[in-house]
């Protein structure tokens, strides 16, 4: 299974890095999304998958799951949602100000908004 | 009381701001008191000094890296404690005259002056070579900031900045030459060094350190081809050219290279290289100093001439270690006695010749030889001071200058019979250049003195008529001339005082004051060095009166010649290759620094699986393969592979949620529940923020890109991909350590008394990852905020064209389904209840605060859905960013109560208490911080919700 999941892993990187290297923002923080999907599942696959009961002592078994990667990647999932949220926020403001939703359109001074 | 001198001027430097009250006083009424209470100090450390005692204090600073604040004080270092502080003490009182006191600068020029003074007696001190080293960059800072006093003048800008880049980059190969020392020896004091030099000469490391030894030491003591930087530094006013570019700054050099002498005399590149460099520095620029027509600039050529003088004297003085006769070490150890006095010589005769060029400027408004003439009748206190000095210089009688050009002589005439290189004849040569720099030295004395003060008054070439300089003025160089003429007449007194003591201490090797003397007297006989002398009279005044026919000597200064041309060259090439690599990449467009950074992690991450040796990829017990994981990642996969050739915003939003819940089901699987259930409510709730944002954002087009943009893409993609699998693989294949998971396994229960082993990773053993996690989190939030309200500027047009254009798309947000409506009421309160049931039995089963806070979070959308934001504000008056506040205190609060029980920051305590009805119930401090995540993670999501709605 986990070389499965390895492969799974490196398509969501490469998808989610296609998805970041294009111009769209909506297009960029999607592809960031899927990125952390990837991120993620690597983690977990890294420990080895299925090895046990889930990391809740007395749930039966004398093995469980190694219960870091899954507090790591709970973490990442909360920061993920706060980030993910800024850059929507960050792009619609940016759309507004500068009337253009492509990253290289923008400059700091702002002129492809004035012309 | 040696590291108090040097600690005064530095403290008196930070007291000076505090004369902005006394308007009135000139501050350099303040700064006199620091040079003569030193001067004071180190005259009274005399009579020790000269009776061949040292004194030395040391104490430690950095023993591990054998740098310690070790300070001595030996003959060497006292007569230049005694220049730094003496010629410092003039200098202050004729800057009292020179500078206006109403700039408001003066203050300034005062602090600059006295870091030098505290930086120059910290070099001269120290007999540590790290410490030397940093008073030795210090001293170049001060002078940086000095010749830039006015820096609103470019010229004054580009001197300062030439003198810093030149002496700091000798600097630098001073600094590695000492760690050369220190590699070889193992200790950076000198004296210690200097003890064990008899066994370093066969290192291989001897010569480099040697040569990046004498880089700095030549590069601030301006020797050639370093010397460019000193007639550019002559931007700073006269009396900081006085001070630190002609009597103290500048001899830096010349001390390095005298201290050095006991470990690196000896050795054939020494004397070779020194006496060399100083030879040829004394002849080009006493010639070059023929050709100037600035008075400052005559004079800085005459110093980076004289500084060669000394310095081929300390060479050829090394020549005495090759021998152990004492009467031929003390036949070729004169020169270095002839240095030491020339070197006090100077100092006297320069820094009064400095004065008088600030006089004549000061008077006349011009320092421009062409423009002067005939001053003697206006100024004839300024003439005779210019007289004595210029003759002191120029080596005539009866000054002291006479009694130093003497021994110098002496000096290359004996080195004729220096064998021990097997030079034979060769050795002829010095003498011959030496005494042809002695005719150019005779020749622009002559021009500095008589074409200043001789002849006729050129009144159409001067704004104003001239007189005689105020007695304030005068003083300190009347003072210091009449040097010139006591030593003179003292010189054996003055070689008992301090000369012998200095040669002793360069000499090194166990010499004492008394076995190196030499006696200074005026009438020798009719020896070679009285006829070279009259020879350098004679060819002297023939050439001041015809040197205006030779065009090689008359051609006016351009200031410009090969050497500076280089230099200007050379850095204007560093700027702009510089600017024009940087440019060549740094392209502005974000899409290609993120494209570096891909680049670079394939590179280092593929390279590094690849190169390593120890790394196997995958693993021999695969978990089994189930039908239902492969369909599961087949779709999550087509899910994601659909997002870039996703048509609408709608269409991509919802391709990306898909691949999350896909997600989600696979936690499930792979026994992680609390992710499953964070994932789970996370994807719901980013689906409504992305509803809820996407409609202001703009219609997905479809990437009408070139080809070569859309390959480049794929391939750094294909590639981050690639190494990411690799990845995975290697680290299933290869576990160099032991993993620490099974401690958490092991301990969660018994140390913190939860059973969801995640959740007490999380509140307990990492509590601090997640305090900060949440603080991310608020600071997003506010972020988000920031964005929507804050700082945004729109003309009112753009404010109409907003408000049609949200009208025009109006999406209210409240459902009209009656359904959704009524059932919403009764779910809200389900979920509600079902996210408490969470919170609390997160500890033990799979929840907690995050999971609980995003249901929570979910649930209040669910209700803005169906009732719209308005009515939940108005029924709910909660205000979230304060939400976000207290939970974040009370997660604070709960770390730093540990303190109250002398645990450190966050130690987490339970323990079973048995309450009515509850009966047996653990109680945790870490519930209580779940708490404050909890409710700052609840406030976090309904900010940033209700922000983003509350936009219009």
């Amino acid at each position: 299974m986990e070389w499965i999941m390895a492969i799974a892993v490196g398509a969501l990187f490469m998808i989610g890095v296609y998805l970041i290297l294009s111009r769209s923002m909506l297009r960029v923080i999607l592809g960031t999304s899927l990125l952390t999907h990837g991120v993620h599942l690597l983690l977990l696959t890294m420990a080895g998958l299925k090895r046990g009961a889930a990391p809740i002592l007395g749930s039966g078994g004398d093995s469980y799951a190694d219960p870091l990667p899954q507090a790591l990647i709970l973490t990442s999932i909360v920061i993920n949602f706060g980030i993910t949220a800024l850059y929507f926020v960050l792009a619609y403001r940016a759309y507004q100000t500068r009337g253009t939703d492509e990253i290289d359109g923008m400059d700091a001074s702002g002129k492809e908004a004035e012309s | 009381m040696l590291h108090i001198a040097i600690l005064i001027p530095f403290l008196w430097a930070a007291l000076i701001p505090l004369m902005r009250v006394l308007p009135r006083i000139h501050p350099g009424w303040a700064v006199l008191p620091v040079p003569v209470a030193l001067f004071a100090y180190f005259i009274s450390r005399m009579p020790q000094i000269s009776s061949g005692e040292t004194l030395a204090v040391t104490i430690p600073w950095m023993p591990g890296l054998g740098i310690d604040l070790s300070l001595v004080l030996d003959g060497w270092s006292l007569l230049f404690a005694l220049l730094i502080t003496g010629i410092g003490a003039f200098v202050v009182w004729y800057s009292m005259f020179y500078m206006g006191k109403t700039s408001n600068s003066i203050h300034n020029f005062y602090i600059y002056l006295l870091m030098f003074m505290g930086a120059m007696l910290g070099v001269v001190l120290s007999d540590n070579m790290m410490v030397l080293y940093a008073f030795w960059e210090l001293t170049s800072v001060a002078s940086f900031l000095l010749i830039a006093f006015w820096y609103r003048r470019e010229r004054s800008r580009y001197g300062a900045l030439k003198s810093m880049l030149i002496t700091v980059f000798g600097g630098l190969a001073m600094f590695a030459g000492f760690n050369l020392l220190y590699t070889m020896t193992g200790t950076y004091s000198i004296r210690e060094v200097a003890a064990q030099a008899g066994g370093l000469t066969d290192h291989p490391l001897f010569l480099p350190a040697m040569i990046l030894v004498l880089l700095g030491a030549f590069t601030k003591s301006a020797q050639f081809p370093f010397h460019i930087w000193l007639p550019d530094a002559m931007e700073a006013p006269t009396p900081v050219s006085a001070y630190l570019h002609s009597a103290t700054m500048v001899k830096a050099g010349l001390y390095l290279v005298a201290r050095m002498s006991p470990i690196f005399a000896g050795a054939a590149e020494w004397f070779w290289i020194v006496s060399l460099t100083g030879l040829i520095t004394l002849f080009y620029g006493s010639f070059k100093a023929i050709r100037q027509t600035d008075l400052k600039a005559l004079l800085a050529y005459s110093t980076i001439s004289q500084l060669g003088l000394i310095m081929s004297l300390l060479g050829i003085g090394s020549a005495a270690a090759f021998y152990t006769d004492p009467a031929q070490v003390a036949f070729f150890g004169l020169a270095t006695t002839a240095a030491v006095f020339h070197l006090i010589n100077h100092a006297v005769f320069k820094g009064s010749l400095f004065m008088v060029v600030g006089i004549v400027d000061h008077e006349t408004g011009t320092r421009d030889l062409r423009r002067l003439g005939g001053l003697m009748k206006l100024m004839p206190v300024t003439f005779v001071i210019a007289l004595i000095g210029s003759f002191s210089m120029a080596g005539l009688p009866p000054f002291s200058g006479f009694l130093s050009k003497e021994m110098f002589f002496t000096a290359m005439v004996n080195i004729r019979s220096f064998d021990a290189l097997h030079a034979g004849s060769w050795m002829l040569v010095l003498p011959i250049i030496a005494w042809m720099a002695s005719v150019f030295t005779f020749v622009y004395s002559m021009i500095l003195v008589f074409k200043t003060f001789g002849g006729k008054v050129k009144n159409d070439q001067l704004d104003k008529l001239p007189h005689e300089a105020s007695i304030g003025l005068l003083a300190a160089p009347v003072l210091l001339v009449s040097l010139a003429l006591i030593f003179a007449f003292i010189p054996d007194t003055l070689s008992y005082a301090l000369i012998d003591s200095a040669t002793a201490a360069i000499r090194g090797g166990g010499t004492t004051p008394e076995s190196v003397h030499v006696s200074i007297y005026f009438w020798h006989g009719w020896t070679p060095e009285l006829w070279m002398t009259i020879g350098v009279v004679l060819v002297g005044l023939l050439l001041y009166l015809t040197y205006t026919r030779f065009r090689v000597l008359d051609r006016e200064w351009s200031g410009r010649d090969t050497l500076n041309r280089l230099y200007n060259g050379g850095l204007s090439l560093l700027e702009n290759g510089g600017r024009r690599t940087t440019d060549l990449y740094m392209t502005g467009s974000v899409r290609h620094y993120l494209i570096y950074i891909f680049l670079f992690l394939i590179a280092a991450l593929g390279g590094t699986l690849l190169l390593s040796p120890d790394i196997t990829f995958g693993m021999e017990d695969y978990a089994p393969i189930t039908f239902y994981e492969v369909v599961l990642v087949i779709v999550m996969l087509a899910a994601s592979a659909a997002v870039p050739f996703a048509r609408s915003r709608v269409n991509a939003i919802l391709f990306t949620g898909a691949a999350g819940y896909m997600v989600t089901a696979l936690f499930l699987i792979f026994r992680a529940p609390d992710l499953a259930l964070t994932q789970m409510i996370v994807e719901t709730v980013s689906v409504i923020l992305f509803l809820l944002c996407f409609k202001f954002l703009p219609k997905l087009k479809w990437e009408k890109e070139k080809p070569t943009f859309k390959w480049t893409n794929l391939i750094v993609a294909g590639g981050v991909g690639v190494t990411m699998t690799l990845i995975a693989l290697a680290a299933m294949g290869s576990s160099p350590f032991e993993p620490i998971s099974n401690y958490f396994l092991n301990e969660s229960y018994e140390l913190a008394g939860g059973k969801n082993v995640v959740n007490v990773i999380l509140v307990d053993f990492r509590g601090f990852d997640t305090l900060f996690e949440i603080m991310v989190l608020g600071v997003a939030s506010l972020g988000i905020y920031g964005l929507i309200k804050l700082g945004v500027k729109t003309t009112p047009e753009d404010e109409a064209a907003n408000k049609a254009a949200s009208h025009r798309l109006g999406f209210p947000l409240v459902s009209n389904d009656v359904i959704l409506r009524t059932m919403s009421r009764v779910i809200v309160l389900i979920i509600i209840s079902f996210s408490l049931y969470l919170f609390f039995a997160g500890h033990n089963n799979p929840g907690g605060g995050f999971i609980a806070a995003l249901m929570t979070a979910a649930a209040l959308s669910l209700l803005a859905v169906s009732f719209g934001m308005d009515t939940i504000r108005r029924v709910i008056r909660v205000d979230y960013r304060l939400m976000t506040a207290v939970g974040l205190s009370i997660a604070i609060l709960t770390g730093a109560g540990s303190f109250l029980f002398d645990a450190p920051f966050l130690s987490q305590a339970f323990d079973y208490f048995y309450l009515p009805i509850l009966g047996k119930t653990e109680l945790a401090t870490a519930v209580l911080f779940d708490l404050g995540v909890y409710l700052a993670v609840v406030g976090v999501v309904m900010n940033i919700i209700f922000t983003i709605k509350g936009e219009d």
